[in-house]
Order: C-alpha cells, then structure tokens, then sequence
C-alpha cells in the first residue's frame, strides 16, 4: 500500500541557515504522528513545503502515491492535503461559519467561472455546520471571527482545516496558546478526526498531549530526523533528551 | 431632457462604470491599483482608433474592452509576483506609461489626441441611454459577482493569499479574472467616452483621474457596489452642483478621502450599515 504522506530527501536553505537538511521520512495511511522538535528545528518550515508554500531546494514531496513537488498549494489540497497554521490565519473579513463553508465549497472555487456561475450556498452551510457541531463551535456561526478569543480560532483552523475534505491533515501547533483544560479538548477532537480515518501529522510544544495522542513521534533537531519510534521508545533516545529536553532543562534554568 | 442633463448624466454613468469595476479589482479581490485610467484610455484610444477608421460601434467598442483588458491581463500577471504596496507603486507607474506613451505616438495623434471620431448615430440623449443602461449593467454584475461563490474566493484571496490557497482556491487565476473583468468594463467605459465627446487627450486619461477613481471606491466603501456607485455620483455631481468645488476639485477629493480613512473608513457602505443597525436597534 502506498503511504499517505513520503517526503523523499527534502532541503532548504534561508541564506546561512540549513533550515531543513535532507529530511527523509514515510507517513502510513490512518496513522497519528506527532512531529516534535526543539524551537527552529525547521518543523513549520518542513509544514510549508509539503504544503507547497515554500519551494524546497532539493528533495521530492509524495502524497498518496503521486509526486506533488512541483504542484501549487491549491492543487495539493485537491489531492486531499489539510492544514493549519502555527499562527492563526482565518479570513478575516468573514464569520465564522463563512471560514468553514468557503472551505466547504474548495471544489466549486476551484474554477472562477464554475464559482461565477454558482450562486447558492446551500449544499456547503449544512456541511459547514455538521464541522463546526462535530468540533464545537456551535452557536458562534454568526460572529465575526475578530471577536473570537485564541482558542476558539485554533478550532476554527482545524474546522476549515477539515471542510476541504481531507485524507492528510498537516496541524502546526493546535494547541499552542490554549490553556491545559483546552488543549485536552482539542487534543480529543483531532484524536477524533483521526479515527475517522484521515492521517494526521500534528506539530506540537505540548508533549504531554502529542504523547498521548499519537501513535509514532519523528523528532526533528537542526533541520534533521534524530529519532522516529513509538512515543515511549522516543522519549527514552539518548539524543532526544539531549537536543529537545536538554534544552528545555536549560530554559528552565534560565 | 437638456444637453446639460444629458451630459451630466453621460459623466456620471462612465464615472460609476470606472468606479465599479475598480472595485471589483481593489475591493473585491484585494489588489490596490492606482492606474485605472490607463485602462480607461487604452479603451477610449482602442475605440477611437477603430471608429476614426470607419469600425462600427459595436465593433469599436468591443475593440476598447479587448484593448483594455489585454493590458489589464498583463499588470495581473505582474500582481501575481508582487505584494500590495509594490503593486500600487507597479500600477502608478502604468498610469504614467500610458500617457507618455500615448502622447508620442503620432498614429493617435499625440498630444492633440484623437479628434474625427465619428458620431455613434444614436443622438446626444441616446448616448447617454447607452451610457446609463451599461452602467446599470456593470452595477448589476458586480452585485450578482458578490454574492456568487466567485466573489466569495475574491474575499478570501483580498484577505489572506495563503490561506486561500490552503482551502484549494486558485489564487493566480482570481487575480487574473479580476483584473481582465474589472480593467474590461473600464475599457467599455473609455469606448463609450469617446463616442461621447467625439474628441479624446491623452490628459484626460492621468494619474489625477486613477486617484479620483481610487477617492470613489475608499470614500463609497471599499468591496462595497452600492457604496461605490453613491461614492461616484456625489463625487461627479459636487463639482457641477457648486462651482468652488470645482476649483479646488482635488483639495476636496483629498481632503474627504482623509476625513474618511479616519472617520469612516468602511466609507458610505459602512456609515450606512452604522445607521440602519442604529435604527433597527432603538
């Protein structure tokens, strides 16, 4: 079977910076896998050229089988990729439920003029409205989603995330910002999405929650996998302790 | 109706078709262009040219829309590579081409324009019906454009590129189909000035005119059709209505454009959303 995600020697330099250098690794269809790393390692910057929003140097991007390398973000997502960003980025002009349902009707804007000729909206509210139930957004359709609080835009990333009808969902940092009660929730929800079958590639500072979520960790250090493994089996790796915990004993002392 | 009426109201229709279809650009799709005029002359010459040379209307002012919007596909190819104040600073600098251009070239008259175009046959007050009807059209379908889903992923792509990508919107051809739509229904506009006056300057086609355009879409409501088309008519009508306005015509457009950028700056639309909320609310 082919895997659902295969990133094939992948690099990329911002002048003196090997952001990410040559990172090779294999994503099975239906699995949760959590890619961690200390600050900088390059996670979102690996995020964004399987997402097609930045161009690698060097190395090939596999999604399902085909080689999407070459192909702009917006052909990626037709190909069944999701994503999230780190920061939040909803349209901001809009409410609520038109985030999700403009992401609900991804194959009518697909062409400008299939989108011209199309006027009703019906068909893509009830399926924005079935995300925004199933991920707990209900009763702030209408608002503008500049009056929403940090966390509950995470769940709209994720909303929007899911309304273009995933197979490969790609989540930076869901749960950064949100208080430990949220997180949880939030964990839940994109443990619940992935049981659905959609695989699942999630970002994540929160240790506590990527540990108890995913089923396989990849640990990036300097733009490098320095470890892969069950979440257990990761967090015992010498070098891991070393680049990612280490650090974080440093922080803490500081 | 009087020649005067008649040819305010020309005045007005041609301003509400370039203010519309700049918003389409800027409003709707998010791409900030301070060289409308240009599009608006290409189209006037385009169809002044043909018309001097014995074209009939319909043709001539095809030739504008054609004309118009080839330019315009080409500055959207160059706002694909380029971020919002770069495309602004890209788009004054066609406006300034265009006039520089035009007054060069000998086979449009150069400095002295173009002056034999012949009358379209419709009479003064069928001109202005001409005028008025695509006016009315143009307005037609930038309100029929922002409630399609076209219009919706012109919202996005105006608000986040990125994200709009993310939700497969193909963000290239958007900006594209918004300046090829908005710089053609300003090509029109041009085709329809020049049968209008019979008589066309390349000054009349300046930057001045893209700002007074770009004035009428931020004063109106930025994405806002009906904000704009109000923008444009009272715009149009403050210098007939009082002379001094006149005079000082772009002290007054200036300043309103800075009084609405602090006060109002969702401009008419916004101030007319302010008030019905009001009112509904007491």
């Amino acid at each position: 079977m082919t895997s659902a995600l295969q990133v094939d020697a992948v690099a990329i330099r911002f002048g003196g910076v090997q952001a990410v250098a040559g990172v090779s690794c294999s994503i099975a269809r239906g699995d949760l896998v959590g890619l961690i790393g200390p600050n900088g390692a390059g996670k979102t910057t690996l995020l964004k050229i399987i997402a097609g929003l930045l161009a690698p140097d060097a190395g090939r991007v596999i999604i399902a089988g085909m080689d999407v390398t070459n192909l702009p973000t917006e052909l990626r997502v037709r190909k069944g990729l999701a994503i999230t960003h780190q920061v939040v980025r909803p349209f901001r002009s809009m409410s609520v439920l038109d985030n999700v349902m403009l992401a609900a009707g991804h194959r009518v804007t697909a062409n400008p003029f299939v989108a011209l000729l199309r006027y009703r909206r019906d068909t893509e509210e009830a399926r924005a409205r079935e995300i925004l139930e199933s991920i707990g957004l209900v009763g702030e359709e209408h608002k503008s989603v500049m009056a929403l609080p940090l966390g509950r835009l995470k769940r709209l990333e994720v909303a929007r995330a899911l309304a273009v009808d995933p197979v490969l969902i790609l989540l930076d940092e869901p749960l950064a910002g949100l208080n430990q009660r949220e997180a949880a929730q939030q964990a839940d929800v994109i443990a619940a999405i992935n049981a659905k079958g959609i695989t699942t590639v999630l970002i994540e500072h929160n240790l506590a929650e990527v540990m108890r979520v995913s089923r396989r960790l990849l640990v990036l250090d300097q733009g490098r996998i320095i470890a892969d493994g069950t979440p257990h089996d990761v967090m015992t790796d010498a070098r891991v302790r070393e680049a990612y915990l280490g650090k974080a004993q440093d922080d803490a002392a500081a | 109706m009087s020649a005067y009426v008649t040819s305010v109201l020309a005045v007005i229709g041609i301003n509400v078709m370039l203010a519309v279809s700049l918003n389409m650009i800027t409003g709707f799709c998010g791409q900030f262009s301070l060289g409308h005029a240009a599009f608006y002359g290409a189209g006037a010459y385009g169809a002044a040219f043909f018309a001097a040379a014995g074209s009939s209307v319909p043709l001539s002012l095809l030739v504008g829309i054609v004309v118009a919007s080839l330019l315009g596909l080409i500055v959207g190819f160059a706002s694909l590579r380029l971020r919002h104040d770069f495309l602004a600073v890209t788009t004054i600098g066609v406006s300034f081409l265009f006039v520089g251009f035009v007054r060069k070239q000998s086979w449009l008259g150069a400095e002295m324009g173009i002056s034999k175009i012949p009358p379209s046959g419709l009479g003064p007050e069928g001109n202005t019906l001409l005028i008025v009807a695509c006016a009315v059209v143009a307005i037609a379908l930038s309100l029929y454009i922002s409630r399609s889903w076209m219009g919706f992923g012109f919202r996005a792509v105006g608000d986040d590129e990125d994200t709009a990508r993310t939700v497969g919107i193909p963000v290239a051809r958007y900006k594209l189909v918004a300046f090829t739509l908005g710089t053609g229904i300003a090509g029109l506009a041009g085709g329809l000035y020049s049968y209008f006056t019979q008589f066309i300057v390349p000054d009349s086609f300046g930057f001045i005119v893209s700002v007074a355009l770009m004035a009428m879409v931020v004063i109106g409501g930025t994405g806002s059709t009906l904000g704009v088309v109000a923008a444009a008519i009272i715009l149009t009508l403050l210098p007939e209505m009082f002379r001094f306005v006149n005079e000082y015509r772009l002290l007054i457009f200036g300043g309103l454009l800075v009084l609405a950028m602090r006060f109002a700056p969702d401009g008419l639309a916004g101030l007319g959303r302010a008030i019905v909320t009001k009112v509904r609310g007491s």
